[in-house]
């Protein structure tokens, strides 16, 4: 598939959700799509979607709104999203959370740094992803390592 | 020992690559190594946990990094000898977990020499009718957390008559402390499509969803690839095996919404909706996905299908022998999870009955921090919070709610003695807060007022009348809730209370050392 640098936005969401539009319940493997192509899902892509899926504005955009994953602006350069749960918390990640969140700008220039409830690595916490990846054990230090590149 | 042309596992399960796996595999293809990406044996605390292939056996080596390939493939490093022989292995009783980390995930050759469809192959062999049978003479249950008997359930959809049934597998494995879906799937995903697949059989539907949470990249590439191999090879499509069944398998995937691993939010999520709970009746199985008789299950559920189905395990059907295992009405084998400050985390697969403490201190070794144990919560964010003292409950579903405390998805996460069981009573109330969809009010209202409730006891003002106050905002939660995330998030904040009373004193709040976290 073309990037949007170089197609018209509108022709590339039109072309994702006529791909799916013969699947039963296609919404949600077209936002997904549009979000990998890219990056985050805006007000004329909520249109463009609801007038090949034959569903209204609301009901496309109640979607988008209700799930994390569904972003409406382009994300950070760099992300670091760190488990909240009662497994890691048990291994010191709300300390971790809170510090990582105060210090984001430490990291690097661009980056966000969300908190997400459990990645199914709860024997090896504190766990969390940096730009997507899985990453077990994590602490101040080691995250201060694995984000030297983004500096 | 071996020279470098060894077959070499090197665990592709998301626990191991979290810790590394990945650079640990790309150096061993490097030194000319056979390697094969296996599933995670379940002993966490080894990863990653690399084993070379031997005429004695399948000789592992634990926590290995890139600087060590070299050792261990001149036989030079230290390691745990045979894996097969480690006594954390040796003592469970692996039914759903048998082939996780043995076989070759990608490899549907090697899931049929290790056992795989013979499950399927007589399942079709039988009636739909005489398949639901023998899944509910096993006494197979739920296991997702509710624990209803498979069996009845299948029946109903069965019995329903309609030209569209489905199959759906609900992966959305949300709890936190819980894993076993996702190592079962990276691990071993042909089990899961043959369990759909003998499902869709027995109660007549031609169409399957298995909706995985986004959370888990790696279980969603495992499941396309296994789907793929299984259309290729034709126990997926238009004519399975050539029995005349036809079932096709679709993989979707969740957003970031806790509430979608309750059935019926799941099923809204899977027609494209927000994932909004539906109320009950109708049941999914007579008016599930797109108001069709639908079966839906946890991937473990499906998981124990093929082994009940084939015949003969040990001497005799499987139904038979898996209805041998267990204790009272929990048949089986449960897979339990160990997971937070433990020392040994990761699965330990047992029948019903095994106590909280084996699993905690015998199979856990304690807590990682070294400190003692002070609580376990069992069963997710939703379960209980045990004390330590409470920790020779038997594990099955009666006798645990007997306690007050329920199995769920059969997780364990340990907490030492510096946890401040108000802070997780608090935080018990700010993640239902901010994962409940919204629909009923006890559950959207009441955890909001919850959290500002506990940060009054919290702050020492008017203590017993806040205690009172959350113990009545509790009642109409669980009362008045439409599913169990607000049914259920009054178990880990009462069970705190009750069994922690000191840490909502004014003096507790003291007590806690490692929470520092930040209120939203």
């Amino acid at each position: 598939m073309t990037t949007a640098s170089t197609t018209d936005r509108g022709e590339l969401v039109r072309a994702i959700a006529t791909q799916h539009v013969s699947d039963r319940g296609p919404l949600m493997p077209v936002l997904h799509d549009v979000m990998e192509e890219l990056g985050h899902i805006a007000r004329e892509d909520v249109e463009a979607i609801a007038d090949v899926l034959n569903l209204s504005v609301a009901e496309v955009h109640g979607v988008v709104s209700f799930y994390a994953d569904f972003r409406t602006e382009l994300p950070a350069t760099h992300t670091v999203a760190l488990c909240r749960g009662e497994a890691c918390q048990s291994v010191g990640a709300e300390a971790l959370y809170a510090a990582t969140l105060a210090g984001a700008s430490r990291l690097g220039d661009d980056v966000e740094v969300a908190e997400v409830f459990c990645l199914g690595n709860c024997a090896l916490g504190p766990s969390g992803t940096l730009d997507g990846r899985l990453h077990g054990r994590l602490s101040a230090e080691r995250l201060d390592t694995l984000t030297e590149g983004w500096r | 020992m071996t020279g470098s042309t060894a077959r070499v596992f090197v665990p592709g399960d998301a626990a191991a690559v979290s810790v590394g796996a990945d650079e640990v595999a790309t150096a061993f293809e490097e030194s000319g190594a056979q390697v094969v990406r296996n599933g995670s044996r379940g002993m966490l605390w080894l990863e990653p946990l690399v084993e070379i292939e031997t005429d004695a056996g399948r000789l592992g080596y634990p926590n290995v990094s890139p600087d060590d390939v070299a050792a261990v493939l001149a036989g030079d490093a230290t390691g745990i000898g045979v894996v097969d022989d480690h006594p954390w292995l040796t003592s469970q009783r692996r039914v759903s977990f048998a082939r996780v980390g043995v076989v070759d995930p990608g490899s549907i050759a090697d899931y049929e020499a290790h056992g795989g469809w013979a499950g399927l192959r007589r399942a079709l062999s039988l009636s739909p009718a005489e398949v639901v049978q023998e899944v509910t003479d096993s006494g197979l249950r739920g296991r997702g957390g509710a624990g209803f008997p498979a069996g009845i359930k299948w029946r109903t959809v069965l019995e329903t008559a309609s030209d569209l049934k489905f199959v759906a597998c609900n992966f959305d494995e949300g709890d936190s402390g819980t894993f076993a879906d996702r190592m079962v799937v990276e691990g071993d995903p042909f089990t899961l499509v043959e369990g759909m697949v003998i499902t869709a059989h027995a109660v007549g539907a031609n169409e399957g969803y298995i909706y995985v949470r986004s959370e888990y990249p790696h279980a969603v590439a495992a499941l396309r690839r296994a789907i793929d191999a299984a259309y290729t090879h034709g126990y997926l499509g238009q004519d399975v095996l050539g029995s005349g069944l036809h079932f096709d398998l679709h993989v979707r995937v969740g957003a970031g919404a806790y509430i979608c691993g309750e059935e019926s939010s799941m099923l809204e999520s899977l027609e494209g909706h927000r994932g909004e709970v539906r109320a009950k009746p109708p049941i999914p199985a007579i008016k599930g996905l797109w108001d069709r008789p639908t079966a839906v299950n946890n991937v473990l559920t499906f998981c124990a299908v093929p082994m009940i189905l084939s015949d003969p395990v040990d001497g005799g059907p499987g139904w038979n022998t898996y209805a041998a295992l267990g204790t009272g009405r929990s048949r089986g084998t449960q897979v339990f999870q160990l997971a937070g400050n433990v020392k040994q985390g990761g699965i330990v697969e047992l029948p019903f009955g095994v106590t909280l403490r084996e699993l905690v201190e015998d199979y856990g070794g304690g807590t990682l921090s070294g400190l003692p144990v002070r609580a376990a919560q069992v069963g997710g964010p939703l379960g209980a919070y045990v004390p330590a003292t409470g920790f020779e409950v038997p594990m099955d579903y009666e006798a645990l709610t007997e306690t007050g405390a329920m199995l769920g998805h059969g997780g364990i996460v340990v907490f030492d003695e510096t946890v401040d069981m108000a802070r997780m009573a608090r935080f018990a109330m700010e993640f239902c807060a901010i994962e409940s969809c919204g629909k009923c009010t006890p559950c959207r209202i009441g955890s909001t007022r919850g959290v500002e409730t506990i940060d009054r006891i919290i702050a020492g003002q008017d203590v017993a009348a806040n205690l009172v106050l959350l113990d009545d905002l509790c009642d109409t939660m669980v009362k008045g809730s439409l599913c169990a995330m607000g049914g259920l998030t009054p178990m880990p904040v009462q069970s705190a209370v009750k069994h922690f009373p000191e840490d909502f004193e004014p003096s507790g709040t003291e007590h806690g050392t490692q929470q520092s976290g930040a209120p939203v």
